[in-house]
């Protein structure tokens, strides 16, 4: 097992490749989602505002 | 023109049908990209067979060229859609363009730093300035951030559309120019091990996940690009009447 | 051909009406090549490794300074909109523009090129090759710098994107460029370098005017 973590000597070498492309996918992932979870906020607002007169402060939903 | 286009063609224009096609798409891209990511990185990290030059080190080349050749493609997306969107002003090629951008830096990104890693062990350098094909792909990257860093800089949203689309295509170039770069030059790069003539130079058992992984990160690529679209088609159409009603429909 | 030479000899007149600032590369140039020397180690042998790629980046960099006095002049003052409206394609006015670059920027920066190359070490010998390489690169970079110059036309802080924008472009003939140089210095032959630099420019010459003149008129919409 510690056989494969270590790959003959060039462990780090593989390792901070996988690892790095692996990190840099869950960042575009999440980076993705966010943009688009905060795109629809501000649709929901300017919905919320066009139809609702501001009587009250808009409630945030927390995504 | 009056040319007879088919329907699928129209409705490509089409801010809401692209954005509910994205949401049909993505479910199917994300869970068989992550699959093929998983299947693709355990068959390279554990049951290929080590390398007989470059032992354990090689498996990097289930993640290197994959990361560079998306990287590649991103550009050619982006610089596609923006000369569809400049010459015939439309808005949904710009966002595709959009889109394409920041994924596009962060893969060649990936490329170059895997590439680092993979040069110390085998080339005994991270980095070898000169080297063409490193080189090049570092100016795709300078290519990426200018396309943002330019955009950024325009408050209109139309101009910084049109002045990108022509930064964009002038940039092309360079992605033919990353690709023969091994072969015009010497280079510590090796040419193209999979397009040679006499089929790929490549056992079978490696071969298999290299290309299972060029899939999978395809289609993670794709699904990036469709959420960020997604996300640039809501900021572009702003109160119209279909989003009112997207986002009044419930959470998504 | 008449624009042409109109906008040219215009562009020329105004160049050299305020001739103090043509002087602006020049000094830019010398300092950044000054700096190189200060920086590392004044020692002969290491000034002729360093000398070609010390001047071929500090050309490059000197000619960005010109970049407000392509378009943005004209932009202000009402003359661009007057040639984007005139019945002569707007490529031939830019092709001007740019050769009144070229002309006014890189020539009084490779002619000095030559002295300061004797004082880092490069044989004179040399000199030749490197004077031909520049003059072959110069239509490039003049198109190169144009071009952003064009793109960052309506903006108020264009200036500092503009070298994001056009140095990764110039690599291609920095390159071809120093490479040039460099077999110079060791007697080797140079032909393949300086026909390359020769494609590139006669690339941009001919493609160059068009994405500039684009650019042009998107910025100023």
């Amino acid at each position: 097992m510690s056989e494969f973590f270590l790959m003959n000597g060039d462990g780090a070498y593989v390792w901070s490749a996988y690892g790095l492309t692996l990190a840099v996918l869950i960042l575009n992932v999440w980076l993705a989602r966010a943009k688009h979870r905060a795109a629809l906020q501000r649709a929901r607002e300017l919905a919320g505002q066009a139809q609702v007169p501001r009587r009250q402060p808009t409630v945030r939903r927390v995504q | 023109m009056t040319m007879k286009l088919p329907r699928w063609f129209h409705q490509l224009g089409s801010p809401p049908y692209v954005y509910r096609l994205a949401d049909r798409l993505c479910p199917w891209l994300g869970a068989i990209g992550v699959i093929l990511l998983a299947v693709g990185s355990v068959w390279g990290l554990v049951i290929a067979p080590a390398d007989y030059q470059q032992d354990e080190v090689y498996r990097i080349i289930y993640i290197h060229p994959q990361t560079a050749y998306i990287g590649m493609m991103a550009y050619v997306v982006m610089a596609v859609a923006a000369a569809i969107g400049y010459v015939w002003r439309l808005k949904l090629a710009h966002a595709v363009a959009v889109s394409a951008a920041p994924i596009g830096a962060w893969f060649t990104f990936c490329a170059l730093f895997t590439g680092a890693v993979w040069g110390r062990p085998t080339w005994g350098t991270y980095w070898q300035w000169g080297d063409p094909r490193i080189m090049f792909e570092a100016l795709l990257l300078f290519l990426f951030l200018g396309y943002l860093a330019l955009r950024g800089a325009f408050d209109d949203r139309d101009k910084a559309d049109r002045v990108t689309a022509i930064l964009a295509v002038v940039g092309v170039v360079n992605v033919p120019i990353v690709h023969y770069s091994v072969e015009w030059w010497n280079s510590l790069h090796q040419t193209s091990t999979l397009l040679d003539e006499g089929g790929p130079a490549m056992t079978t058992d490696m071969l298999i996940p290299f290309l299972i992984m060029i899939l999978a990160f395809t289609l993670t690529f794709y699904w990036l690009l469709l959420r960020r679209l997604q996300a640039e088609i809501i900021e572009r159409e702003g109160d119209a009447r279909w989003i009112r009603e997207l986002v009044g429909e419930g959470a998504p | 051909m008449r624009v042409f030479n109109a906008v040219l000899a215009r562009d020329l007149r105004v160049a050299f009406r305020r001739w103090s600032e043509l002087a602006h590369p020049l000094i830019f140039f010398s300092i950044v090549v000054t700096l190189f020397p200060l920086a590392l180690s004044p020692e002969g042998s290491q000034l002729r490794d360093i000398g070609t790629g010390v001047l071929w980046v500090a050309t490059f960099l000197s000619s960005l300074l010109a970049l407000d006095g392509l378009f943005r002049g004209d932009a202000d003052d009402g003359s661009l909109e007057q040639l984007i409206l005139s019945p002569v394609p707007l490529t031939i006015a830019v092709l001007a523009k740019v050769v009144a670059h070229a002309l006014v920027t890189l020539l009084p920066l490779i002619c000095l090129v030559p002295f300061t190359a004797y004082t880092f070490n490069i044989p004179s010998a040399a000199l030749p090759t490197l004077v031909l390489a520049l003059l072959l690169a110069a239509p490039t970079l003049s198109v190169l710098v144009a071009l952003g110059a064009a793109l960052t036309i309506g903006l108020r802080r264009g200036g500092s994107i503009v070298g994001l924008l056009v140095l990764p472009l110039t690599s291609p003939l920095l390159i071809f460029g120093t490479r040039a140089t460099d077999l110079s210095i060791n007697g080797e032959p140079t032909a393949a370098p300086l026909l390359l630099l020769g494609a590139l420019a006669a690339l941009a010459i001919s493609l160059g005017p068009l994405a500039i003149a684009a650019a042009v008129k998107v910025g100023l919409e």
